[in-house]
């Protein structure tokens, strides 16, 4: 205590930090308590503990939270090596708490999901305990009196889920029954908050063969709603597949496989990956789309190297003159064209990269090709190319 | 210009206890761990950072350096001497950073006194970090983190999540096997006020979260924040809410303040309603361009967190000027609502008072020269420096909106919105399509065109799909099968003899709200029927001659007199009625017959003050417009109204958070 004292005194006469002096005549003072009371008065929004019911007030007596009293606890332990929150429940309790394993956070997720993979858990009272024995000893003394009640297994599935709303230490581990699994994940949707479904769903994967987890997946949309988000948000491809699979959404489906395209750099790659969604089941459409894309890019490959080849050959007048400014692959169709009217508009029919092959591959439309070659051919000023197309007499013109 | 409120309006309530509040409890996590530290920040919380908080503050309390988190892929091998890897930019050294920031010179001064200080000393910094709670931020710490365990370093680690933390962001901390590593905490902190009547939750992923995936993770942070409102200012006798978020973020947000017995008992009231409302409800609106200066600076510019860079075209200099948009500037203030035709006027004539404020020190004597030195240079200089600024802008939105032909494209939205020449509408999409305009903007064309007439006849929705594919990508298949599922637009279902069965399924579907009908059906029910609820609410005003938007009529004048937000006039309809009696058929046709609902406290105390005081929670985001409509309903009725958002949005930024092709 003493140390404590000297060591404050010492940091308010060498801190700067003035505002929270008690001048009682400060405005700034009456902010902050003005704030402190708010701060207390939401005691759940910055902490986790379940210790509502003990005061939280340190040995100085000030409430535990405020500023002032943060402020202190910072100078008189800086040096300690222990973590703040820890420090504070540390205060009232006994020495046996140094042996306890310390988990970093006050809830974790390794606490409910643990267990499962123990050799032959029973996930019982003792079992749980016989975990961590030291808190077997004094649990009432060092522990918060929620993670002690943790172990006890009389939550209810709608306690269970309020307390995971409010992000506190709980196990899953006791429902092991289907129908308490289920009964947990209803409790869940009922009370709407979307984190906690999702915890209920990543037990539920854990603990439930896939087919039995679709099966009652399907059946409940929201859940399942929450769960395809979750597999696409942590990359876990071939669950979601799976699942698309099993909910016969074979449109779903084919859109997940063929959205991985974008994560593949390598033009050749991406192209052999294109072509193994052409079979997938699209709407007919769609699959004409796809088909298409498979095929631009692939005529994309061929154009880029022949052009970087006769670019760097430097025999080519309008490369010359016109240096390629960027890469032909994966840009639009309409870009292509436009490319392929400024350096290749000449060509016969016959190569990949003459207009009138892109125009005839992919059913480019009149009005769209002759608006695009004309942008083209204006743009190298190639006058006699835009009078041509103007005259051309498929082209009806609004206005 | 610039209509004051009735003398009659009741005073706003002071929300600055809210970045009060927000400060205090960084310090609180940032006193929890002693010594010093480097704090990596994500980017998108820098900005709402900047507005509550400065560098001394951190600094005061040990944070050493300062670095961005970058989702860029972290390379173990690029492990340099300071022991991060490749993927941690300085915040100094990022060059969105450089300017504006007011941190970012202190960041660099700081530079230069940590390289002079001992070099040992930074093994064994903890590390901290202050991020959304995201799956991929996760990643990026555990590759942090296992690559000091694979160097040997040891240090200790923690992650503060803002809002809040997430159970998929532990398990993922988990399974890299960094969970007893890496220490979490939480900073409550999801109310900015950016400006005396607007609070943003600063969550733009909440619309497609919600909206597009159906996920209900923010909902818990709406309810929290509504708890942290009542809290502070009191409970609100009168709740009203459309939409299903809205309805279950109202009833989770109920159980709260059950749950634990608030102070909020037997306190006065400040805020006499309360509005949620879902942005599904809505999309029109948000999706119209804005023509009122405050939105149409937001789409011309981007206003973000409060503050709008702007471009040496508008600062007539070399370089950018960050200029924070709110009622403390003056001259934004009297224009923000303004709609654009009225602003140039505005700002000569402005400009015209101070020039003859300026002349007036011409025969003075030196007495009265000193006084006008001394008091009202200062206020001149101040107000020429910011008018000069606004109408660089004006000229700048003026010549971008020459340059894409803004009078042909407002025409071509109005004729959506009143449902005349679609023909024309269509073909007009067409050729912004074929002409590789603004990917976005033809695509906002297209949702509105959906939206108002009911899904698109499938050869238009065919010939228009086919044209964007090939004008801007094949990839944005993925786009088009987002903006189905979330209903912006759709393609219309081939014959009319579906309209019997769908309406009865529409009714099962919305009776049960868990949903156990599978999702081909939701789409079915998410029938616009524009037409009928903008006949039914008089959306679109019927005009004698020209609009004056001068002097404004209806809330109409946001959008050049052409069209009333719908959201905006439900808001009106319902407080006007004080419930949803009588709006039974605008209900049915807006798909909300189960999805809205009447509450609060009904307290026969709350001060006749408070009665005037609303405020208004948009679920996915609200735009300028909308709030420029409601201040203007709000002086009409001597109303103040308060706005809450997800974030501010927009027609774009609708459209960007549906795109699957991030730029």
């Amino acid at each position: 205590m003493n140390r404590t004292k000297v060591d404050e005194e010492e940091y308010w006469n060498s801190s700067k930090f003035k505002a929270f002096t008690f001048d009682d005549d400060d405005d700034e003072l009456s902010q902050l308590k003005e704030s402190k009371r708010a701060v207390n008065s939401l005691r759940d929004f910055v902490d986790d503990d379940d210790d509502d019911d003990l005061e939280r007030v340190s040995w100085t007596g000030e409430p535990v939270g405020s500023i002032s009293w943060s402020i202190k606890e910072t100078a008189g332990n800086s040096g300690l090596n222990h973590e703040g929150r820890e420090q504070l429940k540390s205060r009232n309790s006994f020495s046996s708490y140094a042996q306890l394993p310390k988990p970093t956070s006050t809830y974790s997720l390794s606490n409910f999901f643990r267990g499962r993979t123990r050799l032959g858990s029973f996930q019982s009272l003792s079992d749980a305990l016989s975990d961590t024995p030291a808190k077997s000893y004094a649990p009432e003394l060092g522990r918060p009196k929620g993670e002690f009640r943790d172990y006890s297994n009389d939550w209810s599935p709608s306690d269970t889920v309020r307390r995971l709303r409010k992000g506190k230490v709980c196990s899953l581990e006791r429902f092991r029954s289907l129908q308490d699994k289920l009964q947990l994940l209803e409790e869940a949707v009922s009370m709407h908050d979307g984190n906690v479904i999702t915890a209920v769903l990543i037990f539920l994967k854990r603990t439930l063969s896939k087919e039995v987890l679709f099966r009652e997946l399907e059946v409940r949309q929201v859940a399942l709603r929450h769960l395809i988000h979750f597999l696409k948000e942590i990359g876990d491809q071939k669950l979601l597949l799976d699942l698309f699979r099993f909910l016969d959404r074979a449109e779903e489906l084919a859109l997940s496989h063929y959205r991985e395209h974008l994560s593949i750099q390598d033009p050749e790659k991406r192209k052999e990956f294109l072509k193994t969604c052409i079979g997938l089941p699209f709407s007919v459409e769609d699959s004409a789309h796809i088909q298409d894309h498979y095929t631009l890019l692939e005529r994309q490959i061929i154009i880029e190297a022949n052009d970087r080849h006769l670019e760097s050959a430097g025999q080519t007048e309008i490369f010359r003159k016109h240096p390629r400014k960027a890469s032909i692959l994966n840009m639009p169709l309409v870009t292509t064209l436009f490319y392929s009217c400024f350096y290749h508009y000449t060509e016969p029919e016959g190569t990949f990269s003459s207009p009138v092959n892109l125009k005839k591959t992919f059913k480019i439309p009149d009005k769209q090709y002759v608006l695009t070659a004309l942008a083209a051919r204006a743009k190298l000023r190639a006058w006699h190319d835009v009078d041509a197309l103007f005259t051309t007499k498929q082209i009806r013109w609004k206005n | 210009m610039a209509f004051p409120h009735r003398p009659d309006a009741p005073e706003l309530p002071d929300f600055s206890m809210l970045k009060r509040l927000a400060r205090d409890q960084l310090i609180y996590l940032l006193e929890q761990l002693p010594g010093k530290k480097d704090l990596f920040i994500e980017a998108d919380l820098m900005s709402p950072l900047d507005r509550i908080a400065s560098v001394s503050i951190l600094k005061q309390h040990e944070v050493d350096k300062l670095y961005k988190v970058e989702n860029k892929p972290v390379l173990s091998s690029s492990e340099q001497s300071s022991g991060y890897p490749r993927g941690a930019t300085c915040w100094a050294q990022c060059p969105c950073c450089r300017e504006g920031s007011p941190w970012s010179e202190q960041a660099r001064l700081w530079r230069g006194w940590e390289r002079s200080a001992g070099r040992e000393e930074q093994m064994v910094k903890e590390l901290c970090f202050l991020v959304r709670p995201r799956i991929k931020n996760m990643r990026y710490i555990a590759n942090l983190v296992n690559a000091d365990k694979l160097a040997g370093r040891t240090r200790k680690y923690k992650v503060i999540f803002s809002p809040q933390k997430f159970y998929a962001c532990e398990m993922v901390l988990e399974e890299e096997g960094i969970y007893g590593d890496v220490s979490c905490d939480e900073w409550a902190f999801s109310l900015l006020p950016l400006d005396v009547d607007l609070l943003s939750m600063e969550l733009p992923e909440f619309f497609r979260d919600y909206f597009l995936e159906g996920d209900q993770r923010w909902i818990n942070t709406v309810a929290q924040a509504l708890h942290l409102l009542s809290t502070l200012y009191g409970p609100f006798p009168n709740c009203y809410g459309i939409g299903r978020c809205a309805k279950m973020s109202h009833e989770l947000w109920r159980n709260l303040e059950e749950e634990e017995d608030s102070e909020t008992k037997g306190r006065k009231p400040e805020i006499g309603h309360i509005f949620l409302l879902d942005r599904d409800v809505d999309f029109v609106t948000a999706l119209c361009s804005q023509v009122v200066y405050e939105g149409l600076v937001d789409d011309t510019f981007r206003i973000k967190c409060g503050s709008v860079d702007f471009g040496p075209e508008v600062t007539s200099s070399d370089k950018s000027l960050k200029v924070l948009l709110n009622a403390e500037d003056k001259v934004f203030h009297e224009i923000r609502n303004e709609h654009f035709s009225n602003v140039f006027g505005f700002l000569s004539q402005k400009a015209r008072n101070l020039q003859a404020q300026y002349d007036r020190r011409r025969g003075m004597d030196i007495k009265q020269m000193k006084n006008f030195v001394s008091q009202e240079l200062k206020g001149l200089k101040q107000e020429h420096r910011l008018l000069s600024l606004h109408i660089g802008a004006c000229e700048s939105i003026m010549k971008k909106k020459t340059k894409q032909d803004f009078q042909e494209l407002i025409k071509t939205e109005h004729a959506l919105l009143e449902g005349f020449s679609i023909r024309d509408s269509t073909s007009y999409i067409e050729e912004h399509i074929d002409r590789q305009v603004s990917p976005i903007e033809s695509l906002r064309l297209m949702c509105l065109l959906s939206i108002t007439e009911n899904g698109l006849i499938p050869k238009d929705y065919r010939s228009l799909k086919t044209q964007y594919l090939q004008s801007y990508g094949p990839e944005h298949l993925l786009t088009f099968s987002n903006l189905r599922r979330a209903g912006l637009l759709t393609e219309q279902a081939p014959g009319d003899t579906l309209t019997a069965v769908e309406s009865k399924v529409s009714k099962l579907v919305t009776d049960k709200a868990a949903g156990k009908i599978t999702d081909a059906f939701s789409s079915l029910a998410k029938r616009s029927n524009f037409r009928a609820i903008s006949k039914k609410l008089n959306l679109i005003p019927r005009v004698d001659g020209e609009y004056d938007l001068k002097v404004p009529r209806d809330m109409a004048y946001v959008f050049s007199g052409a069209y009333v937000p719908l959201s905006c006039r439900v808001i009106e309809q319902v407080l006007e009625r004080r419930s949803w009696q009588g709006l039974d058929e605008v209900l049915r046709l807006l798909n909300c017959s189960e999805l809205a609902f009447t509450g609060g406290t009904k307290d026969d105390k709350a001060p006749s003050e408070s009665l005037r005081l609303i405020l208004v929670v948009f679920l996915g985001g609200c735009t300028f417009s909308e709030i420029s409509a409601l201040r203007f309903l709000g002086r009409e009725k001597g109303f103040r109204f308060i706005f809450l958002t997800t974030a501010v949005t927009n027609s774009a930024r609708l459209m960007e958070a549906m795109s699957e092709v991030k730029a």
